[in-house]
């Protein structure tokens, strides 16, 4: 029987509903991701009366990866020194543990093996690209800082605001007050810590220059060593963001079962065993949700190398999005677009994985 | 009889109304209404200057100035943005005229010519002719209007070098030589070891005008239109040689005797720690002279001397990329057997007008660029060191006056202004690039390499390679026919 008008829209109802939406996100996303892909693709040149987009193909991809730009995205390469191959084989052990329980678990599927293939050659390329560069005379490159960013900075964040978060759920005096001081830098512009963490930081006139000197620091310039100006910029990176997860933390351990906590500590479980076996799996899922938020936030790390030391010294703390920044600035738009696009494949697959293989079995274990 | 006389004197006085009204001085009221947004750099140099005179410009005129500001590394690219995306937010900007070229051919700035010859206010005649032609023109016609000349020389601490029994510096050895022996030296009596040398290395800040005035004199000496950026016959780099190698070296080797962050000091803190008294030596543009002298701020005034930048007794041979001795065929222009080359450095900051403003709104900008550059405000503003504005009119340099009474000995006054005019008059002065898209040869590939070689990254043989290839693949992108006849059309060739 043929459905009348009224019938079809009454049909079509969610999807006509949804349009509106659909409509703003492609125009505010999709739409500038494929001008910013034609960008990526073309060359920018000023002329007469205005500018010109000339198509130049590949090229901008390929300077980064092979060309002129590679020691600036890739880093310089080097033979892999001792720890280099010990980050391999650490890397190379969890990757094949992590498939071989998915084999083991009994359910592997076509897709899920061609999506653990991608992740595993994605995460041991970023493991070599660190391996091949961190070695005496080498350098690592936007993409291997802005991964160490990621990783170091984000886990040290989740350790931390997890502590916290784990102390403020307590009993303890004061509690209030200490929830509100722990949550303060999150409200502070990234560029207002920047400048911050530049005068704490600095040995010779800075607030803190007494102690400094008084510990044998006075004559050390973090800005100019590469490992210590990176250090900074965790360290200011991991000031601000810290309270995010410490508030989601916090209220994901105020939300549980306080039966079972009690339950346990009349049973005589420490306080390790009760975190290990009733908490930690009750906000497990909350956590990797708070992971990958601050993950993807983190690949867009850019005000604090800015601020903090313009990228310096050298390169050393350009982040990926400092570096698309900094071409733009230069009028490279096509470099710049597609620096951009690197990052967003990159965080991409990385992010999808996490969200794939870490936090879905997390949820499905819960359920 | 007479009607006919009436008429054709009325027809004079339409004719003369028209032409005052483009360069009438600034009357009351003339531009009340009128509001001009004017970009310039964060500073606070440069920017002061233009944030202090607003008012009174407003108040004599009834033009609203807005002064934004910019970090200095942005203000290239935000103008170019605004203007060739069509924005127009902005009206006019004070910046580096050697970026006319990328300014000028797409028709973003105001042809400013037939103002500017007759604007007798201005006193253009009384504008140094390097910085009438340098900074100003274009392809012969005028842009912009010259509020500062930049020259960069060597400051150093007349009380230090006494004490050490050395002589102002001749070259760069003795720069180097006179940092090293004073460097760790208490130079300000507060107890704690100073350094031998200050230069501002911050990278996407101001600093690579500096190795350029090192390298000038290893790479120029037969003049002027010889130029040091590329070689006039195919446009290859001058950036991978014998010369370019040391002065990279001498430039490297200055760190060792400065603060242990100097990489990453911009100007404004190395004037600020030579002006505390913490540095024997500085290189720098002429703000060091006109901040020394100022009894709030300067510890060590009376105490500062300048010199042209330090020369070389030797100099390359473009044929072999070898350095050959200094002689009268090799260094033409050398004093007692040393080349020197004084680099006219950015060239100095200047007032350029959107040339899609609206009409009165370009009336008004003009009107506050001639404002500042006429000699009642320019006179005062180039005495004092926090502007950031350096003399660039001939009276300035002769009138010993209006250094004395901004503080100066008339001996402290001599010998600042000496070192300006020597500058000056030099016929083997270095100019600064101006072809298209030189902010990225500068800015870009040259400050990222210098910059790389200080942190420890590259060798300097590497730093060369580096600077040459990205260098060669710019022209190779805009074109290096076209390129070429740029360059040699700067130079004068």
């Amino acid at each position: 029987m043929r459905l009348s008008f009224s019938d079809w829209l009454d049909r079509q109802a969610d999807r006509l509903f949804i349009l509106p939406a659909v409509l703003i996100l492609l125009t505010f996303s999709i739409f500038p991701l494929l001008i910013s892909a034609y960008l990526a693709l073309s060359r920018f040149q000023l002329t007469a009366g205005g500018y010109q987009l000339r198509f130049v193909g590949w090229l901008n991809f390929k300077k980064l990866l092979f060309g002129g730009e590679q020691y600036h995205f890739l880093g310089v390469f080097v033979p892999v020194p001792w720890y280099g191959w010990l980050l391999l084989a650490l890397v190379i052990l969890l990757l094949a543990r992590s498939i071989a329980q998915y084999i083991r678990s009994g359910k592997p599927t076509l897709f899920g093996l061609i999506g653990r293939a991608v992740t595993t050659a994605a995460i041991l390329a970023l493991a070599l690209l660190l391996a091949a560069t961190i070695g005496a005379g080498g350098q690592l490159g936007s993409l291997s800082v802005t991964v160490i960013y990621v990783a170091v900075g984000v886990t040290c964040q989740l350790l931390i605001g997890l502590g916290l978060a784990m102390l403020c759920s307590q009993n303890i005096r004061c509690r209030g007050f200490f929830r509100v001081v722990f949550f303060l830098p999150l409200m502070v512009t990234p560029v207002g810590i920047a400048y911050t963490f530049r005068m704490l930081a600095d040995m010779t006139q800075g607030p803190l220059a007494g102690l400094w000197r008084f510990v044998g620091l006075g004559d050390l310039s973090w800005a100019s060593q590469a490992w210590s100006a990176r250090l900074v910029v965790m360290v200011g990176d991991t000031w601000q963001w810290t309270p995010f997860i410490f508030i989601v933390l916090l209220a994901a351990i105020e939300g549980q079962s306080r039966e079972q906590v009690e339950a346990a500590s009349l049973d005589g479980a420490s306080y390790w065993q009760i975190f290990r076996d009733v908490t930690w799996p009750e906000i497990a899922p909350v956590a990797s949700t708070i992971v990958l938020i601050r993950v993807i936030e983190a690949f867009k790390i850019v005000d604090l190398p800015n601020v903090l030391t313009n990228g310096g010294p050298g390169i050393a703390t350009e982040s990926l999005t400092l570096h698309s920044f900094i071409n733009w600035r230069a009028l490279d738009l096509g470099g710049s677009a597609a620096v951009a696009y690197m990052l967003l494949i990159v965080s991409t697959v990385l992010c999808a994985s996490f969200f794939n293989y870490v936090m879905q079995p997390m949820r499905s274990r819960r359920q | 009889m007479s009607l006919r006389r009436n008429m054709l004197g009325a027809a004079v006085a339409v004719l003369a109304g028209g032409a005052a009204g483009l360069i009438a001085p600034a009357q009351a009221g003339q531009f009340d209404g009128v509001t001009v947004n004017v970009m310039t750099f964060t500073g606070p140099q440069i920017a002061e200057p233009l944030q202090r005179r607003a008012p009174d410009f407003e108040k004599l005129t009834g033009a609203k100035v807005n002064i934004i500001t910019v970090p200095f590394s942005d203000l290239y690219q935000k103008l170019l943005t605004d203007w060739a995306s069509g924005t127009n937010s902005i009206d006019a900007a004070v910046f580096a005229p050697q970026w006319m070229s990328d300014y000028v051919v797409p028709g973003y700035l105001l042809d400013l010519s037939d103002r500017m010859a007759a604007d007798k206010d201005l006193q253009e005649d009384d504008v140094a002719p390097f910085f009438r032609d340098f900074s100003q023109k274009f392809n012969g016609k005028a842009y912009m209007v010259t509020l500062d000349g930049d020259f960069q020389m060597v400051y150093y601490r007349t009380d230090v070098l006494k004490e050490l029994g050395k002589e102002p510096p001749k070259t760069w050895d003795d720069y180097l030589d006179i940092a090293k022996a004073a460097n760790g030296k208490d130079m300000n009596g507060d107890g704690k070891p100073d350094y031998g040398s200050c230069i501002s290395k911050k990278r996407g800040a101001q600093a690579y005008w500096a190795i350029l005035s090192v390298a000038g004199s290893y790479l120029q000496a037969q003049g002027t239109k010889e130029g040091i950026f590329f070689d006039t016959k195919d446009m290859k780099p001058l950036v991978n040689n014998e010369a370019f190698a040391a002065a990279l070296k001498v430039y490297q080797e200055s760190t060792k005797y400065g603060p242990a962050d100097e990489i990453n000091l911009d100007v404004g803190d190395t004037r600020k720690l030579f002006t505390s008294g913490q540095c024997a030596l500085s290189l720098d543009w002429g703000d060091i002279g006109t901040l020394a002298i100022d009894p709030k701020e300067s510890k060590v005034q009376d105490k500062v001397g300048a010199v042209i930048i330090p020369g070389s007794k030797s100099v390359l041979d473009r044929s072999s990329g070898k350095l050959v001795a200094c002689d009268k065929q090799t260094c033409p222009y050398a004093t007692d057997g040393i080349n020197h080359a004084p680099f006219a450095a950015f060239g100095g900051w200047s007032g350029g007008i959107n040339a899609k403003a609206n009409p009165k709104v370009q009336d008004a900008a003009y009107a506050f660029f001639s404002y500042m550059s006429q000699p009642k405000q320019s006179n005062e503003d180039v005495t004092l060191g926090k502007t950031g504005f350096n003399p660039y009119r001939m009276s300035q340099l002769k009138d010993l006056t209006l250094w004395k009474k901004a503080g100066m000995s008339e001996a402290a006054a001599k010998n600042y202004l000496g070192a300006i005019q020597e500058s000056l008059d030099s016929p083997n002065m270095v100019l600064d690039l101006r072809i298209p898209q030189n902010q990225r040869y500068e800015q870009v590939a040259l400050d990222t390499a210098v910059a790389r070689m200080l942190a420890g990254e590259l060798t300097v043989e590497d730093t060369m390679k580096q600077i040459a290839s990205a260098w060669d693949d710019i022209t190779e992108e805009v074109g290096r026919d076209s390129q070429l006849k740029a360059y040699k059309a700067t130079l004068g060739q």
